[in-house]
C-alpha cells in the first residue's frame, strides 16, 4: 500500500548505523568487564566523559590562578565562567588523556610491558596517574554501590569473605575470557596492539608513524576500526602542529597518505573522494564533515501556504501525536519533525496537500530566488517538485512556472505533487535543459538545480562514497556548464523585476560550483549578487591554483556539520545584458588551437562609430548558429525581448576543453577579461565587426535560417489553431 | 493539445455537474482571467488562457501537464474525473459527506464509506448523487456517489454502504503514475 513509501520510516535518528554497531559492541564489552575492579575498559564516549569529569576541577584551579588578569573573582565565580578553550586544544587534552588511560589499561591487562626509558615519560606518567586515580576513586565508589546492590539481590546472607571470593572468581573469569579473545585474534595482533600502544603514548608527544611491514599487514588482518580511529586522531593532531610533533624522517606527505588511507577504511570512502574532501576542508573540519555524513539530517516539512497556515498545520499534526518544532528563524514555513507515531508521508494532511516533505536545504535556493507574483519562472530540473511548489506558493499561484525535467519517470512525482498541493500555474515539460532557450525564453527568473555528483548528500545516499570518480565529477561539471549557459540564455535581462538566476547543487565540489559559475561569468553578461541568505559559508574565491572571480564570495555553501542541512551550494546571478559577449578571451586559446581559422580581427579604430549600426544588424540577423551548437536562442516566448546571439561554435570547443584547462589559460583569461572590461565599448564594436567578417565562410547558416522561417510559420499555424 | 469537441464538452460537463451542479458557470467565467479546458493525450486540463498561450511553445510529445488535470476520456469516450480535480470540486460542491476520523483511513485506502463511518451528510441528497467527501475537520478527502438517499441513510444498518468510492487523495500515493 501507499504507506510503505513513507520516507519517515526510513529515517533513523541519532548516530549512524555503523556508529551504533560499534557502540553496541562496546557497551556489551563494558558490561562484561564491569565486574572487574581493575581500571576498566570503557566505551570511548564514556572515557571522554570520565576525562571531562576529572578535568573540570583542574580547569577551575587553573582559572583561579589566572583570576586577577581576567577579572574573575570569588564573588562572581559562581556565575562567571571562564571562556572555554578553543576546540582543537581541548581535543588534544581529551584525547591524549583518554588514550593515556587506555595505555595504562593495556599495560596492566595484557602485560604487554614496555620499556619506559626517558624521564619525560615518567613525569607524564605521574601526572596522568593522579588523574586516573581521581577518576578511579569516583568510579569505584559508584561501582561499589552497584556491586552492593547486586549482592543484595543475589543473596544477602553471604559472608564478607564469600563475597570477596565471588568477586575474585568473576575477575578471573573475565580475565580468562579476555585472554581467549586475544588469542583468537592471533599472535600478530599483539604486535599490532603494541604498535597502537606506542602510538597512543606518543600522541602526547609525537604520533608514531606505523612501521611499513605492520602497516602492510593490515590489509590481511581483520580491521581494528577503533585503533584506526585513534590513529586518525593522532595523525590529525600531528598534522595540525607539524613542526613540533613530526617524527624525524617522515614528511607531511607520509602523514597525509596514511591519514587518507585510514579515513578511507574507517569511513569507507574511495581514495578519490577523500582526496577531494581534503582539498576542500581543513583537517579538523573534515573529520566533523565525515562524521556528520554518518548521521541522518532531521526530517523537515514545508507548510503549503496555498492551503493552510503553519500554525494550523502544526496543531493538526500535534493532534496526531507528532513531535515537531519550527525549523528556524530563517524560514516561516518549515517544521522539523522529531518523531511521529504515524508515517509523516501519509497523513491525511499530507494527502490533502497541506505540507510537503522537503529537506531544509532545498528551501534555500527558492528563498534566494525570491520569485515575485506574476512573473514567469523556469525551473530547469524540477523533480520531484519541492522547489517548484515552494515557488508557486511564494507567487500565490499567479504568473507562470515552467517545470522542466530531463527524466519522464521523475516527472510523475512532479505532476503528483503539483496537483496535490493545489498549484495551478505550471507547465510541466520533459526537455533536456540544454535545449531550453530554444523552446522558450525570456523568463524573469530561472532556478537551476543542476544535476550533480551528490557529494553533499552522502547521508542520504551513501553509495556516493565509493561510486564517484574523477570522470563523474568532470562529466557533471561539463553538463552543468552547458546548463548554466542555457539557463542564462533563457533569462530576460530587461525584465523589470527579475533577470535573476539561482544556481544550486547538492554537491560541495569546487569543480561543480565555483568553477561553473566562474565559467558562466566569463561567458555571459552576468554578475553575482547576494543570495539574501544570512547564513552559510562564503564560496571559495581561491582554490588550489585556481583564482576565481572575487565576487564568488557572494555565493553560499552549506555543510552538514556546521548547519545541519544537507551539503549544498547556492549562488544568485543577475543578468545585466541580453547580448552574449564574445570576449577577446575566446580568441587567444582559439587562435592557439586552430590558427588556420580564417578569422580576421577588425581594426579597432573605427569600431566605436559602427557600434549602433552593428547592434541593429545583429538584432535583425539574431540567431546565427553553428551546427553543433546547442545554445541557439529563439525568442518565441516574448518577441519583444530580443536576445542577440553570436555563434558560439568556438565557445563549445572552449567548453569541452575547459574540463582540464591548463593553468596558463586561466591566467590569460583573467588578464584578458580585465582588459575587456577596460575597453568595454571597443570590444563590442570589435565583436560585431568580426561577425560580419565571419559571414563569408559560414554558408551553412543560410539553410539554418530557412529552418527558422519554417519554424515561425509553424508557430503561426499553431497559434491559429489555438485560437480556433 | 486541442480544445474539446462539442461532444466531449457535453460529456465532461454532464459529469462535472453531478458534483457541482450549476456552479460549473463559476469555473468557466472567472473574474481573474479566462480559463479554458484543453485536451492533451486524452486528458482534460483546466488552465488559464495566459498559460495556455505560452504552453504552445512546447511540443506535444514533451508536454507532460499544464494547469490542473481534471480527468480523462476513456477509450469508450466516457469521461472519468481524477482526484486532481478535487481542488475545483470541493469549493463548489452541492452535496457533501463528512466521514468520522476513524473511517478516514479506510476511505483513503480506497474503500466505500459505511454507515458506521458517516459523520454528516447534506440534507436531501438523492440516491446516486455525486458527493464530495470531507473529513470532520473539513479537509476534502475525495469524492464518490451516494449509495442511498439521506432519508434511507438514517435507517440502514451500520455495515451498509452509504457512499460509493470514486476517488480519494490516497491515490496521490497509490497511483502516482496514472494521475495524468
Amino acid at each position: 500500500m501507499g504507506r510503505k513509501l513513507d520516507p519517515a520510516n526510513k529515517v533513523k535518528r541519532g548516530p549512524g548505523r555503523k556508529a551504533r554497531k560499534q557502540k553496541g559492541a562496546e557497551a556489551e564489552l563494558a558490561k562484561f568487564l564491569d565486574e572487574k575492579k581493575e581500571p576498566k575498559r570503557l566505551s570511548s564516549r564514556a572515557r571522554k566523559r570520565a576525562v571531562k569529569r576529572t578535568q573540570v576541577p583542574k580547569k577551575k584551579e587553573e582559572t583561579e590562578e589566572e583570576k586577577p588578569t581576567k577579572g574573575f573573582t570569588d564573588e562572581n565565580s559562581e556565575w562567571l565562567k571562564p571562556v572555554k578553550r578553543k576546540r582543537p586544544v581541548e581535543d588534544i587534552g581529551e584525547d591524549s588523556d583518554s588514550q593515556w588511560e587506555q595505555d595504562e589499561e593495556e599495560e596492566e591487562d595484557g602485560g604487554l610491558g614496555q620499556e619506559i626509558g626517558d624521564p619525560e615519560m615518567e613525569e607524564e606518567d605521574d601526572d596522568e596517574d593522579e588523574m586516573v586515580d581521581d577518576y578511579g576513586v569516583m568510579e569505584e565508589s559508584s561501582d561499589g554501590d552497584e556491586d552492593d546492590g547486586d549482592e543484595h539481590s543475589d543473596g544477602e546472607d553471604l559472608l564478607p569473605i564469600e563475597r570477596a571470593a565471588r568477586k575474585q572468581k568473576k575477575l578471573q573469569d573475565a580475565m580468562q575470557d579476555e585472554r581467549d579473545e586475544e588469542q583468537e585474534e592471533g599472535g600478530s595482533d599483539h604486535v599490532d596492539e603494541e604498535d597502537t600502544v606506542q602510538a597512543n603514548i606518543d600522541e602526547v608527544g609525537t604520533f608514531t608513524f606505523p612501521k611499513d611491514e605492520k602497516h602492510e599487514k593490515e590489509g590481511i588482518l581483520p580491521l581494528d576500526l577503533k585503533s584506526i580511529y585513534q590513529r586518525i586522531k593522532g595523525n590529525v593532531e600531528v598534522l595540525s602542529d607539524f613542526n613540533n610533533r613530526r617524527e624525524e624522517g617522515k614528511d607531511r606527505a607520509d602523514y597525509l597518505s596514511l591519514l587518507k588511507e585510514d579515513l578511507c577504511t574507517y569511513y569507507s570512502y574511495n581514495t578519490f573522494l577523500i582526496e577531494k574532501l581534503l582539498e576542500i576542508f581543513p583537517l579538523s573540519e573534515l573529520i566533523d564533515f565525515l562524521e556528520a555524513n554518518e548521521i541522518q539530517r532531521p526530517i523537515t516539512i514545508r507548510t503549503n501556504t496555498l492551503k493552510t497556515r503553519r500554525r494550523d498545520l502544526a496543531q493538526a499534526l500535534i493532534n496526531r501525536g507528532v513531535n515537531l518544532d519550527p525549523l528556524g528563524k530563517w524560514s516561516k514555513v518549515g517544521l522539523v519533525i522529531f518523531d511521529s507515531p504515524v508515517p509523516i508521508g501519509a497523513t491525511p494532511e499530507y494527502l490533502a496537500g497541506h505540507y510537503m516533505l522537503q529537506g531544509a536545504s532545498s528551501l534555500l535556493p527558492v528563498m534566494a530566488l525570491s520569485p515575485q507574483e506574476g512573473e514567469s519562472i523556469l525551473d530547469m530540473s524540477a523533480a520531484p517538485g519541492g522547489k517548484t511548489t515552494y515557488m508557486a506558493q511564494l507567487m500565490k499561484n499567479t504568473g507562470l512556472i515552467v517545470a522542466n525535467d530531463a527524466s519522464a519517470e521523475r516527472l510523475k512525482s512532479v505532476v503528483g505533487n503539483i496537483h496535490r498541493l493545489g498549484v495551478t500555474n505550471t507547465i510541466i515539460c520533459n526537455y533536456d535543459g540544454r535545449q531550453f532557450p530554444k523552446v522558450m525564453g525570456g523568463f524573469d527568473r530561472v532556478l537551476l538545480d543542476a544535476p550533480c555528483s551528490g557529494t553533499g548528500v552522502i547521508s542520504k545516499d551513501p553509495a556516493v562514497k565509493t561510486s564517484k570518480e574523477e570522470i563523474d565529477i568532470k562529466r557533471c561539471a561539463h553538463l552543468q556548464k552547458e546548463l548554466i549557459l542555457s539557463a542564462i540564455d533563457s533569462l530576460n535581462a530587461e525584465s523589470p523585476t527579475g533577470g535573476y538566476l539561482v544556481y544550486c547543487t547538492c554537491s560541495i565540489m569546487v569543480e561543480e560550483n565555483e568553477w561553473v559559475l566562474d565559467y558562466a561569468l566569463k561567458k555571459r553578461n552576468v554578475k553575482l549578487v547576494p543570495t539574501g541568505l544570512d547564513f552559510g559559508k562564503e564560496g571559495f574565491t581561491r582554490f588550489k591554483h585556481h583564482r576565481f572571480h572575487p565576487s564568488l564570495r557572494l555565493s553560499r555553501r552549506f555543510y552538514p556539520h556546521s548547519h545541519n542541512v544537507d551539503g549544498f551550494f547556492v549562488a544568485k546571478l543577475k543578468k545585466f545584458s541580453n547580448t552574449v559577449p564574445t570576449t577577446t578571451v575566446d580568441e587567444n586559446p582559439e587562435q592557439e588551437n586552430n590558427p588556420a581559422s580564417s578569422e580576421t580581427p577588425a581594426p579597432s579604430g573605427d569600431a566605436p562609430s559602427t557600434v549602433e549600426k552593428t547592434k541593429l544588424k545583429a538584432k535583425k540577423q539574431t540567431p546565427s548558429k553553428s551546427d553543433t551548437d546547442n545554445k541557439k536562442t529563439e525568442t518565441n516566448g516574448n518577441p519583444a525581448k530580443s536576445i542577440t546571439k553570436k555563434s558560439p561554435g568556438p565557445l563549445n570547443k572552449k567548453m569541452k576543453m575547459d574540463g582540464k584547462k591548463p593553468q596558463k589559460f586561466v591566467k590569460k583569461e583573467g588578464a584578458a577579461a580585465q582588459q575587456a572590461e577596460k575597453t568595454g565599448e571597443k570590444k563590442e564594436g570589435n565583436r560585431f565587426e568580426k561577425k560580419e567578417g565571419k559571414k563569408k565562410w559560414k554558408k551553412p547558416m543560410k539553410e539554418k535560417r530557412m529552418g527558422n522561417n519554417k519554424f515561425k510559420k509553424f508557430k503561426k499555424m499553431g497559434q491559429k489553431a489555438a485560437r480556433a | 493539445m486541442r480544445p474539446l469537441t462539442e461532444e466531449e464538452t457535453k460529456t465532461m460537463f454532464e459529469k462535472l455537474s453531478k458534483y457541482i451542479g450549476e456552479n460549473i458557470k463559476l469555473l468557466v467565467d472567472r473574474p481573474d482571467g479566462t480559463y479554458c479546458f484543453r485536451l492533451h493525450k486524452d486528458r482534460v486540463y483546466y488552465v488559464s488562457e495566459k498559460i495556455l498561450k505560452l504552453a504552445t511553445n512546447i511540443s506535444r510529445d514533451k508536454l507532460v501537464s499544464l494547469g490542473t488535470c481534471f480527468g480523462k476520456f476513456t477509450k469508450t469516450h466516457k469521461f472519468r474525473l481524477h482526484i486532481t480535480a478535487l481542488d475545483f470540486l470541493a469549493p463548489y460542491a452541492k452535496f457533501k459527506v463528512w466521514v468520522k476520523p476513524g473511517a478516514e483511513q479506510s476511505f483513503l485506502y480506497g474503500n466505500h464509506i459505511l454507515k458506521s463511518g458517516l459523520g454528516r451528510i447534506t440534507e436531501n441528497t438523492e440516491q446516486y448523487q455525486g458527493v464530495v467527501v470531507y473529513s470532520m475537520a473539513d479537509v476534502p478527502l475525495g469524492f464518490g456517489v451516494a449509495a442511498k438517499s439521506t432519508q434511507v441513510c438514517r435507517r440502514v444498518d451500520p455495515m451498509s454502504i452509504v457512499v460509493f468510492h470514486q476517488a480519494d487523495v490516497g491515490e496521490y500515493i497509490r497511483s502516482e503514475e496514472t494521475l495524468t
